[in-house]
């Protein structure tokens, strides 16, 4: 398998009214191979799209990305790179789509304009030949008379419409990898499949890695190969989709299961993990999921690293030291 | 688009007539005569009064004035002054050029330099340079016109003799067209410059906070992660979207152009409209008083006019029916 992105300790700070920073992302690494699909799962406010907008050096300022974090991909040193340098990998070798189609899109171009514009931004072709491959690319993402669409403006089409054309502009300098910051979040729950399906399809022609970051886990499943449980800016659980969908482990991915209505199985009363993500100013030392964590124990007060659980599988989270915990805990949720 | 055009036209013609007759009858409920200053230097008699009264109209209904007013206007006759005894349209059209001249520099100026700095201001928002310009901005906005007027007119061109402080053309100059422009443009830099310093800092501050509200959006991230350029993303993304409020303030500043330097104009003694109309208010010259506010108020509805079609044609979200 190929590496196609490699990032280890990645960590994006902000400036604190008080002069001092904060981390709203802290640490994170997490790997894509070719052709793979990595599920980047959390609440919001975890740090999970800003672990997104830092890979292609994005971060809003006054954010930035913190010394000693890497960003490789390939052999491209991303935090390295500067100007046009910069310029060149955004698209091309990354392409993004974002949550809200309505407005990530430019309301006064055509689709086939802002689809074309993303070509000739990397590839020196005549604007006749970039509306002829803006063209193919809408007939590709599955859009029924794309002729049309080409010039249709962003208001004249349907929300999953819209989403199809953000991934033809994300498609448009043939990127290897793909990052899709919540696809699906805006978009009915019927479009939500097609377009989920329009990706996964995407994948193989393409042989694209893809980077899903969701709050849902039911569209994880079948979907992507592994996934990444992320909370207050740090993976707190990593492990195969299979894996992890058999035994989560961290607290925090077994209430988020916990809090997903399931058809199969015996009926049972759902359950919400208590509270919410405090702001990154307020995360607590230690274990930062402490404060909501069922199990806490007198350990949580340290900050626990990842630590392996079961094969290829991780979490953060002193339970994993605990023999005996760990049994109560696959008893519990087997 | 034509449907919409001919719709908006009738609108606009529409809009007009109605001001036209609300402006006629304000403009004779102001107390005083026209004919009260004639009798300056000697009292008129009453039979005197009379003849004059029936030679202006004024002593039929204010409803028939109105009509022949409105007849002549039809024809493209504005009638006559009477505190000059010419015609209304004759001395417009003498004043006209002087306005025209001044008011479009003004603006261009203020639509070049103004939405260039606002948008470099919003693009470096938080710089040095964007908080002197901020403080630049609010000092001009808050400057005064016609106290600008007085000090550049006194420091530039009676102490430093630089610029002409006063008029529109030197007597003493002759010759060809070119050095006849060139004394034009010398003339026109002292009033331009200080009717540009408040229209300029109103511009820039109201593009750079379209243009910080258009920066914030989401599609100009998507902008930047497709790979394009610094500039492509500032100028073709988030400028064409922050040009539409900035837009209306051009409907609202053009009309302001054409009339509202009365006092830059008597500072700089420009021979423009602002100071024509002014005399016509307060001579309660009705006539020349009219076919200034009849000027006035077909330049303020083609400049809405304007603005809706440059809207329409810029945004595809306005929709032509």
């Amino acid at each position: 398998m190929t590496r196609v992105l490699d990032v280890r300790d990645l960590s994006v700070s902000f400036p604190a009214a008080d002069g001092r920073r904060f981390h709203p992302v802290d640490g994170v690494s997490l790997t894509l191979d070719r052709g793979e699909t990595l599920a980047l799962v959390g609440e919001s406010g975890c740090g999970k799209s800003l672990t997104s907008l830092a890979l292609l050096r994005l971060v809003p300022a006054p954010g930035r990305v913190d010394a000693g974090s890497v960003i490789r991909l390939g052999d491209t040193d991303v935090l390295a790179l500067k100007g046009e340098a910069l310029r060149r990998i955004r698209g091309r070798r990354i392409g993004m789509i974002f949550q809200d189609p309505m407005t990530s899109l430019n309301p006064v171009f055509t689709a086939g304009d802002q689809i074309a514009e993303g070509i000739r931004a990397h590839f020196r072709v005549s604007k006749s030949e970039a509306r002829a491959r803006a063209l193919r690319l809408l007939e590709e993402v599955g859009i029924p008379d794309p002729e049309e669409r080409l010039d249709a403006y962003p208001h004249q089409l349907s929300g999953g419409m819209r989403q199809r054309v953000m991934i033809a502009i994300a498609l448009a300098a043939e990127p290897e990898i793909l990052v899709a910051d919540e696809p699906t979040t805006a978009l009915d729950v019927t479009v939500q499949a097609q377009i989920l399906e329009v990706l996964d399809r995407l994948r193989r022609s393409r042989g694209m890695a893809v980077l899903l970051i969701t709050h849902d886990l039911g569209i994880v499943a079948g979907r992507a190969d592994r996934v990444a449980v992320m909370y207050a800016g740090q993976i707190v659980e990593e492990a195969g989709t299979a894996e992890l969908f058999a035994h989560p482990s961290h607290p925090y991915t077994q209430g988020l299961f916990a809090s997903v209505p399931r058809i199969t199985g015996p009926l049972r009363r759902l359950t919400p993990i208590r509270g919410t993500v405090p702001p990154p100013t307020e995360w607590p030392s230690g274990c930062r999921f402490r404060p909501r964590c069922p199990q806490a124990f007198d350990k949580s007060v340290l900050a626990p690293e990842l630590m392996p659980v079961g094969p290829g599988h991780r979490m953060r989270c002193w339970l994993a030291e605990e023999p005996a915990a760990q049994v109560e805990l696959s008893r519990r949720s087997g | 688009m034509g449907r919409w055009l001919l719709r908006r036209t009738a609108q606009a013609i529409a809009t007009l007539v109605l001001t036209i007759v609300l402006l006629f009858f304000l403009s004779h409920v102001l107390p005083g005569d026209p004919l009260s200053r004639l009798g300056e230097g000697r009292p008129l008699t009453a039979a005197e009064t009379e003849t004059l009264r029936a030679r202006y109209g004024l002593d039929r209904p204010l409803r028939s004035q109105l009509g022949s007013f409105l007849a002549g206007l039809a024809r493209g006759d504005l009638g006559t002054s009477i505190e000059y005894g010419r015609p209304v349209s004759a001395l417009i059209a003498e004043r006209l050029p002087a306005t025209l001249l001044l008011g479009g520099t003004v603006l261009l100026l203020n639509f070049t330099v103004g939405l260039w700095l606002g948008v470099r201001q919003a693009v470096r928002r938080g710089s040095a340079e964007d908080r002197w310009l901020t403080t630049l901005s609010l000092v001009g906005y808050a400057t005064p016109s016609f106290w600008l007027g007085l000090v550049l007119a006194w420091l530039v061109g009676v102490e430093w003799r630089l610029l002409p402080a006063a008029g529109m053309r030197d007597p003493l100059v002759d010759g060809g067209i070119l050095a006849g422009t060139a004394d034009v443009l010398r003339h026109l830099v002292l009033p331009a410059l200080t009717l540009s310093v408040v229209s300029i800092a109103g511009t820039m501050r109201y593009q750079r906070d379209a243009m910080l509200d258009t920066l914030r959006l989401p599609y100009i991230v998507t902008a930047r992660a497709k790979g394009l350029s610094p500039a492509r993303v500032t100028w073709r993304h988030a400028w064409r979207n922050a040009l539409f409020p900035v837009l209306t303030l051009f409907g609202l500043w053009l009309p302001v152009l054409v009339t509202g330097s009365v006092f830059v104009e008597s500072v700089f003694a420009w021979p423009g409209l602002g100071s024509l109309a002014a005399a016509a208010v307060g001579n309660r010259d009705y006539p020349l008083l009219m076919g200034a506010s009849v000027l006035v108020a077909v330049i303020v509805v083609l400049a809405n006019l304007l603005t809706d079609l440059a809207y329409a044609t810029l945004d595809p979200r306005v929709r032509l029916t």
